[in-house]
């Protein structure tokens, strides 16, 4: 039987906020690992053999077995290795209120903020409206904090980190995160800051570039 | 002790039973607060889950838990010398049993949910679904007797409570959507986890569940309709 290879190691796609999470997760905690780009137009075996049920980036391989689903991938860097920082509390109701607003960023922010970016311009008002709300409310729960996890950096930041990315283009879109959630924008300078976050997130520029061309394909077209 | 736990949640809910289920197998004493959500939002939901608006939602000591899956990991952490464990203690067995919980809810919960509720192409369309997802839950089933392995874990419980209500819809509609011939593995965990542990005990009586759907399944259905529509 083959012994399985040991270490750490990432598949991700450079542009996929989800891969980003883990890797601000992993630079946190300063942990080695081999970082592997797929190409998502020809899924590598080993993705196929890693991820089976989804086929889908990010998967952490560690010693051979791997994780998927960015969340859970976060979870398990925090629980299996130590490091300077913790990503979660060790109190039960903090780690319940973090999870639940990392699950709010899940269920509510992607959904609404691809929407906005595949939308025609007529669908355009409605939906920013519907994403400033949403952003609304995440500026209410950071409130006068640092960052979500109060004094420290935790799930709910790493979870939210690389959609501030994607504030340039909305911008363009007509929604001004600095005009309607100034302390969401504020909070989004500083975890720039952190060495994990900005050697992890793309030029926002970069994500507009991208954004253009995938428009003028699928949207426009 | 009193530890003042309250839940707020429903009896005809299977997201509600999920957490009773954890905060029994855990023997912690509960209040259980069952509201009428099926019309409207009562104002002591909107207090303690305004982000949602739904059950159900642990209160513990004044402050309130939501969502069932982050309920039962605070419920696991919380208690966690009592009772079972919901979740492994290696954490590579934790990963994976989070990663079939949300696969469950993100592909099962709600195409379960609907599949006795919709009609003509939508219908088939969510028993298709159903039929590939629930096959894939057969896969973390792999060789074992329960998802949790030798004991029941957290997606036993969530998964027990959606095929417990889902049975009983469907005889009460008349569609067939979990049978041993579509998902003959677990038609057998099923069998095997009423036949060796308490869960069968902690859900409502068949005869009352069966009867109430029965009474109010037009209503159910427009609501369904409603709340999920037609995408």
């Amino acid at each position: 039987m083959a012994v399985p290879e040991k270490g750490v190691k990432l598949l991700d796609f450079w542009m996929s906020p989800f891969g980003q999470r883990c890797r601000i997760a992993l630079a946190e905690k300063e942990v080695e690992y081999e970082y592997k780009e797929e190409d998502l137009s020809k899924k590598s075996d080993l993705l196929l053999k890693s991820n089976p049920v989804h086929k889908k980036i990010p998967v952490l391989i560690h010693d051979g077995k791997s994780i998927c689903e960015s969340l859970i991938i976060v979870e398990y860097i925090d629980e299996v290795f130590p490091g300077k920082t913790n990503i979660l509390p060790s109190d039960p109701y903090a780690r319940s209120h973090a999870r639940f607003w990392a699950d709010f960023v899940d269920k509510k922010v992607y959904d609404c903020g691809s929407k906005l970016f595949k939308s025609k311009s007529e669908a355009l008002e409605e939906l920013n409206k519907e994403f400033i709300c949403i952003l609304k409310t995440l500026e209410t729960e950071l409130g006068e904090k640092k960052y979500f996890g109060d004094d420290a950096f935790g799930l709910v930041d790493i979870a939210f980190a690389p959609f501030t990315s994607w504030f340039y283009t909305f911008e363009a879109l007509g929604l001004s995160v600095e005009k309607e959630c100034p302390k969401l924008a504020a909070w989004g300078n500083r975890i720039m800051e952190r060495e994990s976050v900005a050697k992890s997130l793309h030029e926002p520029t970069k994500i507009y570039d991208l954004f253009c061309e995938l428009r003028k394909k699928f949207v426009d077209a | 002790m009193d530890e003042e736990v309250k839940l707020l949640g429903s009896w005809l809910s299977p997201m509600s039973r999920r957490v009773e289920v954890g905060l029994k197998l855990k023997g912690v004493s509960f209040e259980f607060s069952d509201l009428d959500v099926f019309f409207s939002k009562p104002p002591e939901l909107l207090q303690y889950n305004p982000v949602h608006k739904k059950i159900p939602v642990l209160i513990h000591h004044g402050k309130p838990i939501a969502e069932s899956l982050i309920i039962l990991e605070y419920i696991d952490e919380t208690w966690a010398d009592s009772g079972i464990r919901l979740l492994p203690k290696d954490p590579y067995e934790r990963a994976m049993a989070r990663f079939w919980a949300k696969f469950f809810d993100d592909k099962c919960s709600l195409p379960l949910a609907m599949s006795c509720w919709t009609e003509g192409d939508k219908q088939q369309q969510i028993l298709a679904d159903c039929k590939l997802n629930l096959t894939t839950m057969e896969g973390a089933l792999k060789g074992k007797k329960f998802f949790g392995g030798d004991e029941i874990g957290i997606v036993d419980i969530i998964v027990f409570c959606s095929v417990y209500w889902t049975e009983i819809a469907q005889e009460v509609v008349g569609v067939n959507v979990i049978n041993e011939e579509k998902h003959p593995i677990l038609c057998k965990w099923m069998k095997e986890t009423v036949d060796s542990n308490v869960l069968k005990d902690y859900m409502p009586p068949r005869e009352k569940l069966f009867c109430h759907i029965q009474t109010y399944k037009d209503a159910i259905a427009a609501l369904m309709a409603v709340r999920f529509g037609s995408n």
